[in-house]
């Protein structure tokens, strides 16, 4: 039953625009290398999970899709542009476009719940209407079920609120893709699956299309339609969750017990 | 082969700070302009370390002169006190005090700031919500710790100065006039202008190590400490530096 509807989701995405194009992407660290030749597509409200160990490389993937790292080589297209070429002011542009959600949630200590979510706002002057700020941050907060938080400190909230607001600061400025930066680790399996299903009602709400790097099977099963396994740096196979845990070879099967 | 490792390290540090120097000066002229950061680092610099430079500078102005009495006793020249502590309070022990209880203060407190949110990914997260951090945590704090630090010394040349008074009045009778009369009698622009220049680049030296430290910690919570740690010692030792470099300059200029 799960599968057809992911063979559904596919066939409804298959035709539809590539919001993330990566053509043998390449990334080292002196001798390390971390990508190594790596492919990946990402079409409009689709949802692809990235699977690999600790260290694979996952998270410099989606570092350099952002712009926080810079490729050695290789193509990497975000909604058609070159991410590696553009200059600051048309990265600042893109990256409006896409939400990144960080692994430590990365929420602003010295800020309350309000200021953290109305920094975007505030630094792309997206509204500079008081009420309609206001209006803005209390949605993102309804959408993850966290309205009472408004005045909190990041200090004063557990593991799953501090990643639900982190999912609502990434909201805020409703982007086109989010990146999600293994948003399940350190949580308990009832949170985690609760973030996950977080994920899709957020994807469905917005269209968005997202990159979901982890190594959680849960989180992949529930939010992924496909899956690319980065093993040795290199794209080593990609389909659904199902096909993937048929697989015999034992590199991909390992993740699957 | 130890020796040569440290003093490499020593010299590419020194570049990056060199680098990180030019940064700062590039940036600190380019739109747009971060004000209200600007102003909240003001407070938190300024502001919140008076109380800690008020009291340094008093406690120094009273022990100085009390420790300066029994000398000029002795050449019976105690009539020369109020004039002798006011120069050295002025000149150099009031601007270097400051800078020292800044660096301390403010230093590590910048150091731990920045250096917990780069382990904490909140420097990255500025960064892909399309802030220049660069900007907006370093220029700032750079740019009130030049603004601030000048204050708090002259404020502490004030406040060390109404500790020399009570000072000379703890074993001999000064009256208010007379002391203050002294004071501006011996102490001229010439005196003040250069101390208070020299300020301006203890406040670049304090907020750039404390921002270059913390902006490039490494190595998780254990790092922070250590960022935390090397910007009091790094801006401590370069306001020696400063120091010394400024009382030479005065006394090429002849203005000594």
């Amino acid at each position: 039953m799960l599968q057809e509807a992911h063979q559904h989701t596919i066939n409804n995405i298959v035709n539809k625009k590539q919001v993330i194009e990566i053509k043998s992407l390449c990334k080292s660290f002196g001798d390390n290398h971390v990508l190594k030749n790596f492919d990946l597509t990402l079409s409009e409200g689709e949802s692809v999970a990235v699977l690999g160990k600790s260290g694979s490389g996952k998270s410099v993937l989606i570092k350099c899709i952002i712009g926080l790292m810079t490729p050695d080589s290789g193509n990497l297209k975000v909604f058609d542009k070159s991410i590696p070429e553009l200059n600051q002011d048309e990265l600042d542009d893109m990256r409006i476009k896409i939400g990144f959600l960080f692994q430590s949630n990365a929420l602003y200590d010295s800020m309350t719940v309000r200021e953290n979510l109305e920094f975007p706002l505030r630094r792309h002057w997206v509204e500079k209407d008081k009420q309609k700020v206001d209006q803005l941050v209390i949605e993102a907060l309804d959408n993850v079920g966290l309205k009472h938080a408004i005045d909190m400190m990041p200090s004063e909230l557990s593991g799953g609120m501090r990643k639900r607001i982190s999912i609502a600061r990434t909201l805020i400025l409703k982007p086109n893709i989010i990146l999600y930066d293994e948003p399940t680790t350190g949580l308990d399996p009832i949170t985690g699956r609760e973030i996950s299903n977080l994920m899709i009602d957020v994807q469905k709400k917005y269209n968005t299309s997202s990159l979901i790097i982890s190594h959680d099977m849960n989180c992949v099963k529930i939010a992924a339609n496909r899956v690319i396994m980065l093993i040795d740096g290199k794209n080593y196979a990609e389909g659904t969750y199902e096909e993937l845990q048929k697989s015999k070879d034992s590199r991909i099967s390992q993740f699957f017990e | 082969m130890e020796m040569d490792v440290s003093w490499k390290h020593f010299f590419i540090e020194a570049g990056e700070i060199f680098r990180f120097t030019v940064k700062f000066f590039k940036e600190v002229f380019k739109p747009r302009y971060e004000f209200a950061e600007f102003f909240n680092q003001c407070f938190f610099i300024g502001y919140k370390s008076l109380p800690l430079v008020g009291l340094t500078a008093f406690i120094m102005g009273l022990v100085i002169t009390i420790q300066s009495r029994p000398t000029l006793t002795e050449f019976g020249a105690e009539s020369w006190l109020p004039k002798m502590v006011s120069i050295s309070l002025i000149r150099e022990i009031a601007p270097v005090i400051t800078a020292l209880i800044c660096a301390g203060k403010i230093g590590s407190g910048i150091g731990a700031e920045l250096g917990s949110m780069r382990v904490t990914e909140q420097i990255d997260a500025m960064e892909v919500s399309g802030t220049n951090p660069f900007k907006y945590l370093v220029v700032t704090r750079v740019l009130a710790c030049i603004l601030m630090i000048p204050l708090l010394a002259i404020l502490a040349d004030a406040i060390s100065l109404y500790g020399g008074y009570l000072g000379c009045n703890i074993r001999g009778v000064v009256t208010w006039d007379l002391y203050w009369t002294q004071v501006f009698e011996t102490n001229d622009y010439s005196d003040l202008v250069p101390a208070i220049i020299k300020t301006f680049f203890f406040g670049l030296d304090i907020g750039i190590i404390g921002c270059f430290k913390g902006y490039y910690s490494k190595k998780g919570t254990e790092g922070v400490g250590r960022s935390a740690n090397s910007a009091v010692v790094v801006s401590s030792l370069l306001v020696f530096i400063i120091d010394l470099v400024a009382v030479q300059i005065a006394d090429v200029l002849g203005i000594t």
